[in-house]
Order: structure tokens, then sequence, then C-alpha cells
């Protein structure tokens, strides 16, 4: 519509442009996360993520071949290898090197040098070095060479490893997962059963109070659960829940209603008459109606409300603090597991970015797979 | 037992509980209590449908009254009583009106969550609204809108705790030598060349920082909403506004704006009791220090560090208060909508 009348403007390209910067933006900040969760602690703390995405040009320390590696060929002692094979290190493409700190980058690649012991050394590009004597070579450790090397893009899932398999249990996000996974589940699927019915009886039953009961139920929608907080723990502990499984999921069931009933009752509210009113004339009950007839019919508003109510409970922080997680630490949720290594791994961020990432991925693929739900909620939730 | 095996169990228990109390209080009530058979036929199936609706509404009604109504009352009536700990070792909850008001009033820790409150009450809603519609407006008039906009959508996915660490890694700072691994950081030592700044702990502006996290993840809500209500304006006023010469400018402040204000206000109000009950974001990213406390924060230290239920109740009912004015305007409209 707003390419008629030939507004067909300049500002389209102005238009592109900025889509692409607010994108980028909102983008960029989950990318790096995305990004620091597959590279090692040294890499993380050396250079910034965004720079791990091209080649970088990097100085790295490497020593060559120990001593007792060398070779006698005829007069001559020889040590040959790989300096990145040797250490361990990903293999780059070497720039120039030296042979001390203060001389780095003297030689280029195939160049020879004439170390302090009067060894001569030849490193080439791919790192690969022979460093050959006259006399055998002495002391333990191999000589150090200074390179500047391109290092390719490097990632490694070992911090995954370590967050979901190692079983460290200062680390492991494992057992939060499946803790988490209790919490969530049930926390979903009640309230919906329970809201379900209460929100046919608002829609399509008549009884005194109904308006009442409706405006009771619009009102809870605001209130903050804070308040809830301390006198629903001393009802758990006063009725012998304490803190548990269970008391969360009534916490989330009754923290999550509102919203269900509300969302439920404005959709059925606008299913057909007719299709009720003929079930009730051909003798159905209201049991009936609603299992048979609603409750297909209401698909698109349960689903919405359960991608609701899943990704706040599976990113709820609060409520399983308060009414779940007790001294012994055995029930921690993610959120909470990843709020405790903030505290003591603070500058891990190979570790906090992975357990950050692991907690963030499945509602991202909720998200993304039923997103046409999640908005179809919002929007009834929300604009009337 | 392996923790997912009990999960699971625990799960077919929950669920199945609530599945067979519907079913068999409806089978008790159509078979027991009023059966639709015998000489009361006719009336015990107009008993039993003036009952239905309690049964269908019980649990619902149970769970919310206990959950959110009643504790709303022990709040209101813990706020105004000391918790004292007698000679024998039981507690009891004396009457101290309003004294846990009064201490609070006298703390400053509260006051500056007041007042820091107070500013994400008016940057975040504004900001995530703003870029909210500019969002809807902008993708709304290009093909890849629908990515871009489901892009922007995401954080919205993201819990709080997990955004506070991606924010986390972006105000990192190393020391002066080091090569800077957030990139503000990153950013502003390769500008000005100055030391970097731990940018958590600046005073005033760390607050802003903060809630940058929130109208990351709000804007995409606003964007989805007001999307929807900028498609719903009727064509008619914007071809008249093009058929006169309106620019662009002129057709999204003066014919857009007024038509989709009543969305708008929503969208605000819904991110203010988003604000108003942030708690994870502080939490998890400086836990009220260096001057970034917030009222949820507080009453969280409140109760569960200080253990000052008093103090804690009190500052739950500001937050309350703060959100009592949404609630009725809310309840006048869902009446207001039912009568018309």
């Amino acid at each position: 519509m707003d390419n008629i009348a030939g507004s067909k403007s300049s500002l389209t390209w102005a238009v592109h442009i900025s889509v692409v910067f607010l994108v980028a933006a909102w983008l960029f900040p989950t990318l790096g996360l995305f990004v620091s969760s597959f590279r090692t602690a040294d890499q993380i703390a050396s250079s910034g993520w965004w720079s791990s995405l091209t080649s970088s040009e990097q100085n790295l320390t490497l020593r060559a071949g120990a001593p007792d590696t060398a070779v006698q060929e005829g007069d001559l002692f020889v040590i040959e290898g790989n300096l990145f094979a040797l250490e361990g290190v990903p293999e780059a493409t070497v720039a120039n090197w030296g042979i001390s700190a203060r001389e780095l980058g003297a030689f280029e690649p195939g160049d020879t040098a004439e170390m302090r012991n009067g060894s001569l050394m030849t490193v080439e590009a791919n790192g690969d070095f022979r460093q050959t004597s006259e006399t055998a070579f002495e002391g333990r450790r191999g000589d150090r060479i200074f390179l500047t090397a391109a290092v390719p893009p490097d990632f490694t899932l070992a911090n995954y490893e370590q967050v979901l398999l190692s079983g460290d249990s200062t680390d492991s996000m494992a057992k939060a997962f499946f803790n988490t996974l209790t919490v969530t589940i049930p926390a979903t699927i009640i309230p919906i059963v329970i809201a379900a019915f209460a929100a046919y009886a608002l829609a399509w039953m008549d009884f005194p109070g109904r308006a009442l009961l409706i405006a009771f139920v619009v009102g809870l929608l605001v209130v903050p659960l804070q308040l809830a907080l301390i006198p629903l723990l001393k009802l758990h502990l006063g009725i012998g829940i304490g803190k548990g499984y269970l008391g969360t999921w009534l916490a989330h069931t009754g923290f999550g209603l509102p919203l269900a009933i509300y969302l439920l009752r404005n959709y059925m509210v606008g299913l057909p008459r007719d299709i009720i009113e003929n079930a009730r004339v051909d003798g159905a009950t209201d049991f009936q109606i609603f299992t048979k007839i609603i409750l297909p019919l209401s698909f698109p508003a349960l689903a919405s409300f359960a991608i609701f109510q899943f990704l706040w409970t599976w990113n709820d922080l609060l409520v399983a603090k308060v009414f779940l997680i007790d001294a012994t630490g055995q029930t921690t949720v993610m959120t909470n597991q990843i709020v405790e290594l903030l505290g003591t791994r603070g500058g891990n961020w190979e570790i906090l970015a992975t357990a950050a990432f692991v907690s963030i991925s499945v509602p991202l693929v909720v998200f993304f797979a039923m997103q046409k739900y999640l908005v179809r909620g919002l929007l009834a939730g929300s604009v009337k | 037992m392996h923790p997912a095996f009990a999960g699971l169990v625990t799960i077919v228990i929950g669920v199945g509980g609530c599945l067979a109390y519907f079913w068999l209080s409806n089978q008790f009530l159509d078979k027991v209590l009023f059966p639709a058979r015998g000489p009361n036929a006719g009336r015990n199936i107009n008993r039993a449908n003036q009952i239905r609706p309690w049964l269908f509404l019980f649990p619902a009604l149970f769970a919310l009254s206990l959950y959110l109504a009643y504790p709303v009352i022990e709040t209101i009536r813990l706020s105004l009583t000391e918790r004292v700990t007698q000679s024998d070792g039981s507690t009891i909850y004396q009457f101290v009106g309003l004294a846990n008001y009064a201490q609070m009033a006298d703390d400053p820790k509260f006051w500056e969550a007041m007042f820091n409150n107070m500013m994400w009450l008016i940057v975040v809603p504004a900001l995530s609204t703003a870029f909210g519609l500019l969002a809807a407006q902008l993708t709304d008039r290009i093909k890849w809108g629908n990515i871009a906009k489901s892009l922007i959508f995401m954080p919205m996915a993201i819990s709080f705790v997990g955004a506070a660490v991606i924010w986390k890694l972006i105000y990192d700072a190393r020391p002066p030598d080091a090569s800077q691994i957030g990139v503000v950081n990153a950013i502003y030592v390769g500008l000005t060349g100055n030391d970097p700044v731990q940018l958590l702990t600046v005073p005033f502006w760390n607050n802003f920082f903060l809630m940058i996290v929130l109208v990351w993840i709000q804007t995409g809500f606003a964007m989805v909403i007001l999307s929807a209500a900028l498609r719903g304006i009727p064509e008619e006023t914007i071809e008249a506004a093009i058929v006169d010469g309106a620019n662009p400018f002129q057709i999204f402040f003066k014919i857009k704006m007024p038509q989709i204000m009543g969305t708008i206000v929503v969208v605000w109000t819904t991110i203010t009791l988003v604000v108003l009950k942030v708690f994870d974001i502080v939490f998890a990213m400086t836990n009220g220090q260096w001057g970034t406390q917030v009222l949820a924060n507080y009453m969280y230290n409140q109760l569960f560090v200080t253990r000052d239920w008093g103090v804690g109740s009190a500052s739950a009912m500001i937050i309350m208060l703060l959100v009592t004015p949404i609630l009725i305007w809310n309840v006048r409209n869902a009446r207001a909508e039912m009568r018309g």
C-alpha cells in the first residue's frame, strides 16, 4: 500500500539498511554468547569473539623439539618436527618468526637463523622446523621460537563436554537440565488442564457471579508474584510440602492460571454458538461438549498458552529459588546454576557461555518452531 | 532412582491426577449424585447443570484464591507485624502497626531502589515501545520483514538470567594492557585510547546498562503487537493522505500513530508491569550493588538475606501499590467490554 501513487521512494534503501542495522544489533549479543561457547578459555581471554570468525594474526611462543629427540646425520645433530604439532596447537600459517622476544618477526618463513647456542634453525610457513648443530644438543627443553601466525578460525566442542558430560558437580548442567524439565512439563500441562475447564465455564455456562469472576481473573493478571513468596512459603512449610517439586508446580500453576483462563476464555467465547447449542439439543452434556468440541477447536489458544507457560517456567529463577531449591542443592535448575556460576566462575567465560547457551537453546527451538502460536497468543492477550 | 525417571513419574502423577479429578467428579455428579434416570431425572439434570460450573471452576478458583488472592491479604498482614521468636522456640507474629514501613523509609537502599525503579519505569517502556514501533513500521515494508521480525523477537525466548550472561560478556572489561573481549570496551578503548571501564560499577549510568538488557528483550514484544495494529489501520485513511500529498513521515506521525494510540498504551502498560517485577536481571548482574538496587531485588534481599519478613512484605506492598492503578484500569476495561 505504500507503493501506490508513485511513492516507491528513495526511502526504500534507507528502510532496508535500517532493518539490517536493527537486526544486527539485536542478534549481535546472542551471537557473541553462541560463538564464545565454542572457544577455549585461552581464546576467549585473548581476543574478542568477533575476531574468531576470521583468521587472526596471533603471536605464539612455541618450543622446538627437545634435545633428546635429536638424531645424528653424519657430522650433524638434527632436530626436526612441526612446531604446531609438537605443542598440540591448531595448525596455522607462519607470517614471520624470531628467536627472541625482543626481535619478533626478524625472519621470514624459510629463513635460517643462528641460535644463541650456535645451532642453525629453519622454520617453514607450515610450522615445520629443522635445527642443526655440529655439537650435541644440551639441556632438557627445546629452544623457544616466537611466531606471528595467521590462525584460522578454530572451534571446539570441549566446553559442551565439560558442561554436559563431565559430571563435575560445579559445572554440570546435565542434572539442572533434567530438574528444569521436571519443573517445566507438569507446570505447563497442569494449569492448561485446570484453566481450560474454568475458561469453558466462564465462557459458555450460565451461573450467578460469572461477570464478577471474570473481573477477579483480570485483576489477578497483574498481581506481582513477589507478594506470594512469603505467604506461600509459610503455607508450604506449614502443611508439610516444604521445598520441592510439588510446591513449585502448584506455585507455577497458581501464577500461570490468570493468563491461561483469560486467554482461553477470550478464545472460547469467539467459537460459534451454533455448534455448542446444536450439541446441547442433541443431548450432549457439558463435559462431552467440552472434551469433544471445545478442546479440539481451542487448540491454537491452548498452544499459545502452553508456549508462554513453558517459556516462563523454563526461564524462571525466582519461583525456583523460593519454592524448589533447598540447602542440599540437589534440585537446582539451570537458571540458578548459571547465577551460581556467575558467582564462582565469573571469569570463566567458556563455562558460563556454554551453560547459558545450553539453557537458552531449548526455549529458542520452541520459539522458532512455534512462533506462530506465540504471536497469536500475544495478540489475543493484549490487543482487544 | 535416576532423576529423569523420577521426574517422569511425578509428571504422570501430577497431570494424571488433574485429569482424573475432572473425569471422576463429573462421573460422580452424573451417575451417583444426580443420575439422569429414575423418577427425578429431569430435576436431577437441572441440578447437575447448576453444580457443574462450580465443578469446572473449583480447581482454578481454589488455586487462584490460594496462590494469588490469599497472599495479597497475608502480605498486608505480615507487613504490619514483626516476627518474634519466643523463649520456647515458637514464632509469633506481633502487630507493630506501620513500624516496618517506617523502618523501610529510613533505609537509604529503599529510596535508591524506588528512584531506580522510577527510572526503569520511564526508560524501559519508552525505549521498548519506540524501538518496537520503529521495527514494526520498517519491517512491514520489506519482503524479508518476517525474518527480521522473528530475529528481533527472539530475545523474548531468552531467560533474564541468560540475557544477563549475554550482556555481562558485552560489558566485560579486561585490564588495560590485555585485549578487550567485551565489545563495548573494545570499541571504547579502540576509539579513545582510554583505559577500559568496569561498566556495571559506573554510578548512575550502570542502571541504564541494566535497562538496555530489558529493552533488548521487550522490544520484540512491542514490535509484534504494534505491527498487528499497524496492519489493522484502514487503508483508505493512508491512501487519502497520500493523495493529499503527505510524505511518509507525516503519514506515520499524523495518520498512523493516532490510530494505534490505544495499542501503544496497552504495550506500554504491559511492559510497565514487567519492569515493576524485574528481578532476575539485577540479581544476576549486580545484585543491587553499585547503586543499581530495584524494588523486587530489595524485597528479595529483605526476605532471604536479611530475613526480615516484615520489611520484605512492606516492600512487596509497595510493588503492589504501584501495580494497583493498572489493575483497576484493566478490570474496568474488561467489565466495560463485557457489557458492551
